[in-house]
């Protein structure tokens, strides 16, 4: 009977989870089965969860129960609180965890196996050549992920800054420490033969992959983020794939390269957005070279009231609306949709035009505008919404910045020269609901602000909304 | 035959074709959810840990695997939570269009 549990139905409801992890992410690919496919996914994993423990038979569960409820009730209480506009640090705090849980399950099998029985050999010799190399890797991916992923949640929380952190030499301070990682995994892997030792070698591994990870993020700026949460997210992914290979475990190889698949593929796209390759976000900086030198001065700038811009708003037939990162800090989702349904009310035609990358994670101003009710066929891909601008009575652009400066088409020296962005000065009036006239996260100047047909409406994008929405409404109620 | 680590090898290849051959074209919408869904299935080295953390002992090993519980499930429930409340409101607007 056991025998036949272990050798039959453990493998095949196995094999059951991972088929439905397939279905559910392709699920997650479309809008209409999206939920279903999220579902699947999560059903897989109770699967793949039960049929762990029925092959563990009876074992001392009071590590498992106590750490499943824990996890359980931290996990559903963060998922129910958290609000929408703090979606991203959630999705980088969530991934974080998933990258250390790999490493220790790989730093635990370390112990177990060599530093307990003080075993008197290498890793390899007790796990074999390829457990030894993908506990390493399973250890330093998930490390790096780990911290990574929580430099990341400081950043996108505002709890450090968002500008990049450019340590003098990090190129060769990052080449040391991981040829150090390295070393240290292969003494552990093939050299190491005692436990204190391999102890050591271990911790030191653990540590300097801690510390790459934080150095891997520091740098990145706030209008990479989207990028790197993506290269993250498969990072975890691979992660729990090498911890596959050190269990043989093929259900763990499977999701792990599934997820690590989707966030190459997610990574890409993000760079494409922001016509950059994934080596120059990693690597050079971004917003640094010259960008603050001539990111200050402005001539003319012409600012207006909001009383003004509801008086233009009386008078369109047709408004784009561009959202920022300003509209998630202000958590102006819910008034956006409230001047667009007045406006609508007027027979305006509303619509958004959505940048791939606005915002601070890849669909973030997608995922605001769902929890403020804009049906999604208002919500246009730059692609589409580029032609339109031309034929645009007015657009009113909330908190964005970047992703609307017209340097990257016309100066071939800016930093973001080349990146698509959405030509909303094409269109007759441009209005800028913004805090200041400082840079956005590029630290780069923006021409558009000086531009004729550009209004400037100075403050915080939610007040400012509401002021339009009541005198909007007065007119409306005059007239 | 194959070792198990040249059979661990062809399943991981072929599962990274079959996850980019699925998810090609996602559109924008989607982005999010998918990142979080995704993430949530990261947290599939739950099953590792579980299998880590089988023995009773009070050593370093059964702390570590049970911090990696821990871990684990924070990202698996939280995760597809999370992600079930996002197409939650993506899918409000589907009904409320479809009664009026």
């Amino acid at each position: 009977m056991n025998d036949a549990l272990n050798n039959i139905i453990v493998p095949v409801l196995y094999l059951l989870s991972a088929v439905l992890f397939v279905f559910g992410l392709k699920g997650l690919t479309r809008v209409r089965s999206a939920r279903r496919g999220n579902a699947l996914a999560a059903l897989a994993m109770l699967i793949a969860i039960v049929t762990t423990l029925l092959d563990l038979g009876r074992v001392d569960y009071q590590w498992i129960i106590a750490g499943l409820i824990v996890g359980g009730l931290v996990g559903a209480i963060a998922a129910i609180k958290v609000e929408m506009t703090a979606m991203p640090e959630m999705v980088a705090l969530f991934n974080g965890f998933g990258g250390g849980a790999s490493a220790l399950v790989a730093l635990s099998i370390v112990w177990k196996v060599l530093v307990e029985p003080a075993y008197p050999g290498s890793a390899a010799a007790a796990l074999g050549g390829a457990s030894a190399i993908t506990a390493f890797l399973s250890i330093l991916i998930g490390s790096i992920t780990l911290s990574g992923s929580f430099v990341a949640f400081l950043k996108l929380s505002g709890k450090i800054g968002g500008q990049p952190t450019l340590i003098p030499a990090r190129h060769v301070i990052n080449s040391v420490l991981f040829l150090g990682c390295v070393t240290a995994g292969i003494y552990i892997g093939f050299f190491s033969h005692e436990p204190s030792s391999m102890m050591m070698g271990a911790l030191v591994a653990t540590i300097i992959s801690l510390i790459l990870g934080v150095l891997m993020v520091i740098p990145i700026g706030g209008a990479d983020m989207p990028v790197i949460i993506s290269l993250l997210n498969s990072l975890s992914g691979l992660a729990a794939a090498m911890t596959g290979f050190v269990l043989s475990n093929n259900v763990l190889i499977i999701s792990g390269a599934l997820v690590g698949a989707s966030g190459l593929i997610l990574t890409q796209i993000m760079c494409v957005a922001m016509n950059r390759t994934l080596g120059n976000v990693l690597f050079s900086g971004f917003g640094q070279e010259g960008g603050s030198a001539d990111a200050g001065e402005y001539g003319n700038v012409r600012s207006y009231s909001p009383e003004e811009a509801a008086m233009v708003l009386e008078t369109v037939e047709s408004l784009v609306i561009v959202p920022g990162y300003g509209l998630a800090v202000a958590q102006a989702q819910h008034t956006v949709k409230e001047l667009a349904d007045l406006l609508q009310k007027r027979g305006v035609k509303v619509s958004y035009a959505i940048h791939p990358v606005a915002g601070r994670m890849p669909g973030h101003m997608n995922v605001l505008l769902a929890e403020a009710d804009v049906p999604y066929e208002q919500l246009i891909e730059m692609d589409k919404i580029t032609p339109e601008f031309k034929q645009t009575d007015a657009v009113l652009v909330v908190g964005a910045n970047d992703v609307v400066n017209p340097a990257a088409e016309k100066d071939p020296k800016s930093p973001i020269a080349g990146m698509p962005v959405l030509q909303v000065w094409e269109a007759q009036t441009v209005m800028m609901i913004k805090r200041s006239l400082s840079p956005g996260f590029a630290g780069i100047k923006n021409e558009l602000f000086e531009y004729d047909n550009n209004m400037m409406v100075f403050g915080d994008a939610k007040k400012v909304l509401q002021e339009i929405v009541s005198e909007v409404k007065s007119l409306t109620a005059a007239a | 035959m194959m070792g198990p680590l040249l059979v661990g090898i062809y399943v991981f290849v072929l599962s990274i074709f079959v996850g980019v051959e699925i998810i090609t074209k996602i559109p924008p919408t989607l982005h999010t959810p998918l990142m979080s869904g995704a993430n949530a299935i990261s947290g599939i080295t739950l099953v590792g840990s579980l299998a880590a953390a089988s023995s009773g002992a009070l050593v370093m090993s059964s702390f570590f695997a049970f911090v990696a519980i821990i871990f684990a499930t924070i990202n698996v429930v939280g995760g597809f939570l999370v992600t079930d409340r996002m197409l939650g409101m993506f899918s409000k607007k589907k009904k409320k269009k479809a009664t009026s």
